[in-house]
């Protein structure tokens, strides 16, 4: 099963390498993974997506907070939450494809945030599958690149994860 | 207000840590610290011949002490050579501190001379690393490592200090760091309660109930509370590899050591077992043989205090994390506390099966099929000449099993060996660690002849020492357990596993000053290894010729259960 694992690290030069490096070490999958700075200059907050059994999903967690800069970590997936993911993606767009990429874009509430008279780049945020399932209906074919920035997530309600 | 060097720092640190000894070899991005050594005389520094053989050193002092070892090496090639004897610290849980230099600040990722990115090739095989941006965090950074070592699950902690943070003319405040705090690091002191009351009803409970004592309870100090367990509930006990000792190995209620080459009598007792209460052991490969027909009708009880070694291989019933000593005490307070009654009747039935099972094999072997000595041999007369309580350090392979399993130890701490790396040439230093601490107390190393070539120069470091170990060579002229090995599984292609051109050892410890003993055939073994152990106060090289076919038994059958067991070479359960 799919997991999305929240992290709070020590915003710390190495920080990061230890994270991912003890994937690769335990021969964890990890399928996305983003990290920026909090509201709180000393931390980071990281978000993997890793796929796996209940008992390797239970290594991953405890092996990270093992990691002497993990603060804290959540596993989101085992409570509702909200997960989104940002993608820019470059579409062949010329004659009449043009308004048929368009209607889909609107359709994905995506935003075009760049033209050219054969290429637009759309903005797309949303759950992965979402992302994926625009992907789907332009068609790979006319599809020139994708960016995808992999998946943050954040808990329902009035759960927070913080000091 | 006292302004101190980077370097000063360093040295004023250990002082104030109350750090005994410290291992290592200088080199150019040390000089300012080596310096500042030279101007002190609190802390001792040891000069290796090779920077592993420090890493060796400071990791048996922590094993024989309980405190961490701490190791100086140079950056580059003088980093890189201490890294084997990190990675042995790591897998075994030893409190190790690892001060590397490094190159000057400006200098690093410009492929400087002996630059090599220390903090990150130990990432994976440390505790905890990290690297000094300012002179000033020095005292804080290395109080962090001694903490970070010595508590939880302790292991080793690499601090990597570039040239110019220990400049001489760069001074700043210095003030030694009592107490620290991390946020983000806490760890367990104790056990959960209800946990806890779990097992223990389970313990009173179980009719065939045996308990297993790791590293952990060494690491702990929870022996006698380990020994109380025992003897309020009659329960067998066995020690793994990294805790033999923990539990005395003449006790009657004491089975050996379990797994691979675990007596039958302890492999046979955890399989048929309903209840497996592991204290301080990780359960790994060398243990379980296949985890899917580990101990088929046992529930486990598992305490550990590091939660990602709980349920890893095997899943547990009712994990319980903390320390030993503390989860032991609750553990002996909530039996006293409960009105229980045993069931007698199943216990002693119990108790009649062990001991069925330990009459059946016994660790016997045949001393009649060779001229030579059997190694077991050699080792049980090391016990008996040694009266059972030297500090013994081994190497890996054969004689490291031989020795397990035929010195009894009835003390922890006395056993030295590199259990999860498997750390060949491990055994001369950490012989050498130990006895510079323990000056009046018997320190063995049992090795081989392949396993001291590797580490064979620290004689010299002996020699400078004056450090009277008594090497015990189980010389079979082969790698003894690669070429087991071969011969049960590659029909005897003994590949690149035996030794030509072996030195005279004897001449070779002569060379250095040492005294050189030969034993072989028509030898009376025990008197000579007498004559050898009392000479106290030299370094001897006890040469033992020992039959090349011997193997390691019992030995547990791949991919099968705990009881399948080769018993010899022709014998199977």
């Amino acid at each position: 099963m799919r997991h999305i694992i929240s992290v709070l690290l020590e915003n710390e030069a190495g920080a990061l390498s230890r994270v991912v490096g003890l994937f690769s070490q335990r021969n964890f999958n990890i399928e996305s993974l983003t990290v920026a700075p909090t509201e709180d200059a000393t931390l980071s907050r990281l978000t993997l997506t890793t796929v796996g059994n209940d008992r390797v999903i239970e290594q991953i967690t405890k092996h990270l907070n093992k990691l002497i800069e993990v603060v804290k970590l959540v596993d989101l997936t085992e409570g509702d939450h909200i997960e989104r993911e940002l993608m820019l993606v470059k579409v062949k767009a010329v004659g009449s494809q043009r308004a048929e990429v368009m209607r889909t874009v609107e359709i994905f509430r995506g935003q075009v945030v760049d033209v050219t008279s054969s290429v637009y780049t759309v903005q797309l945020a949303g759950e992965s599958d979402k992302l994926d399932a625009f992907i789907g209906v332009i068609g790979l074919a006319n599809v020139l690149e994708t960016v995808r920035t992999g998946v943050s997530g954040i808990a329902r309600g009035e759960k927070v994860l913080s000091l | 207000m006292e302004l101190l060097s980077g370097a000063e720092m360093v040295a004023r640190f250990l002082k104030d840590e109350g750090v005994e000894y410290i291992y290592g070899y200088p080199g150019g991005a040390l000089l300012h610290i080596y310096d500042a050594l030279f101007q002190q005389d609190a802390v001792e520094h040891i000069l290796v011949r090779h920077e592993q053989a420090a890493t060796h050193m400071a990791d048996a002092y922590a094993r024989a002490t309980g405190k961490p070892g701490v190791v100086l090496v140079t950056s580059g090639p003088g980093a890189t050579n201490a890294v084997t004897g990190i990675a042995t610290a790591y897998m075994d849980s030893i409190p190790m501190v690892v001060i590397s230099g490094q190159v000057m600040s400006h200098l690093i990722g410009e492929d400087a001379f002996q630059e090599c990115d220390m903090v990150g090739i130990t990432r994976p095989i440390v505790k905890h690393n990290l690297s000094i941006k300012h002179p000033s965090e020095i005292p804080m950074a290395l109080k962090k490592a001694f903490y970070l070592a010595s508590t939880g699950r302790p292991g080793p902690v690499v601090v990597d200090i570039p040239k110019d943070m220990t400049a001489p003319t760069d001074r700043f405040e210095y003030v030694y760091p009592k107490s620290v705090k991390m946020r983000s690091y806490n760890p367990v002191t104790r056990g959960h309660s209800g946990q806890i009351k779990k097992a223990v009803e389970l313990m009173v409970s179980a009719k065939r109930p045996v308990l297993l004592a790791g590293g952990g309870v060494i690491a702990a100090e929870a022996s006698a509370q380990l020994i109380e367990l025992a003897q309020l509930l009659k329960l067998p006990v066995i020690n793994t590899l990294m805790g033999l000792g923990a539990f005395p190995g003449n006790d009657p209620l004491y089975l050996g050591m379990p797994g691979m080459h675990g007596s039958y009598e302890a492999n046979t007792v955890m399989h048929h077992s309903d209840l497996l209460i592991n204290i301080g052991s990780r359960l790994d490969d060398r243990i379980t043989n296949a985890t899917e027909k580990f101990c088929p009708t046992a529930k486990l009880i598992h305490v550990d205090i590091d939660p990602s070694s709980i349920s890893k291989t095997v899943g547990a019933d009712v994990p319980i994390v903390g320390p030993a000593d503390a989860v032991l005490n609750e553990m002996l307070k909530q039996i006293k506390a409960t009105e229980f009654t045993p069931d007698e009747e199943a216990r002693s039935t119990w108790w009649q099966q062990i001991e069925e099972w330990r009459s059946r094999h016994g660790g016997r072997y045949n001393t009649d099929d060779s001229e030579l000595f059997k190694p077991q041999q050699v080792v049980e007369a090391v016990h008996r000449v040694t009266g059972g309580d030297a500090y013994v350090c081994s190497d890996v392979g054969q004689h490291q099993m031989f020795a397990a399993q035929y010195y009894k130890f009835n003390k922890p701490r006395r056993w030295i060996n590199s259990g999860g790396l498997g750390t060949m040439g491990f055994g001369l230093p950490a012989a050498m660690g130990v006895k510079l601490s323990f000056p009046d107390d018997v320190v063995v190393c049992i090795t081989g002849e392949g396993s001291i070539q590797m580490n064979i120069q620290e004689l010299s470091t002996c020699a400078q020492y004056n450090l009277p170990v008594k090497i015990v060579c189980l010389n079979n002229q082969s790698l003894g357990m690669v070429r087991q090995w071969q011969d049960l599984n590659y029909e005897s292609r003994h590949s690149q596993s035996y030794m030509k051109s072996l030195p005279d050892f004897t001449k070779l410890a002569e060379s250095y000053g040492h005294v050189g003993v030969e034993i072989g055939p028509g030898d009376d073994l025990e008197a000579k290894l007498a004559e050898a152990f009392a000479m106290t106060d030299r370094l001897v090289f006890i040469n033992v010729h020992v039959d090349p076919y011997e193997h390691v038994y019992p030995m547990q059958v791949p991919k099968a259960s705990m009881r399948d067991m080769w018993l010899s070479k022709t014998e199977r359960t």
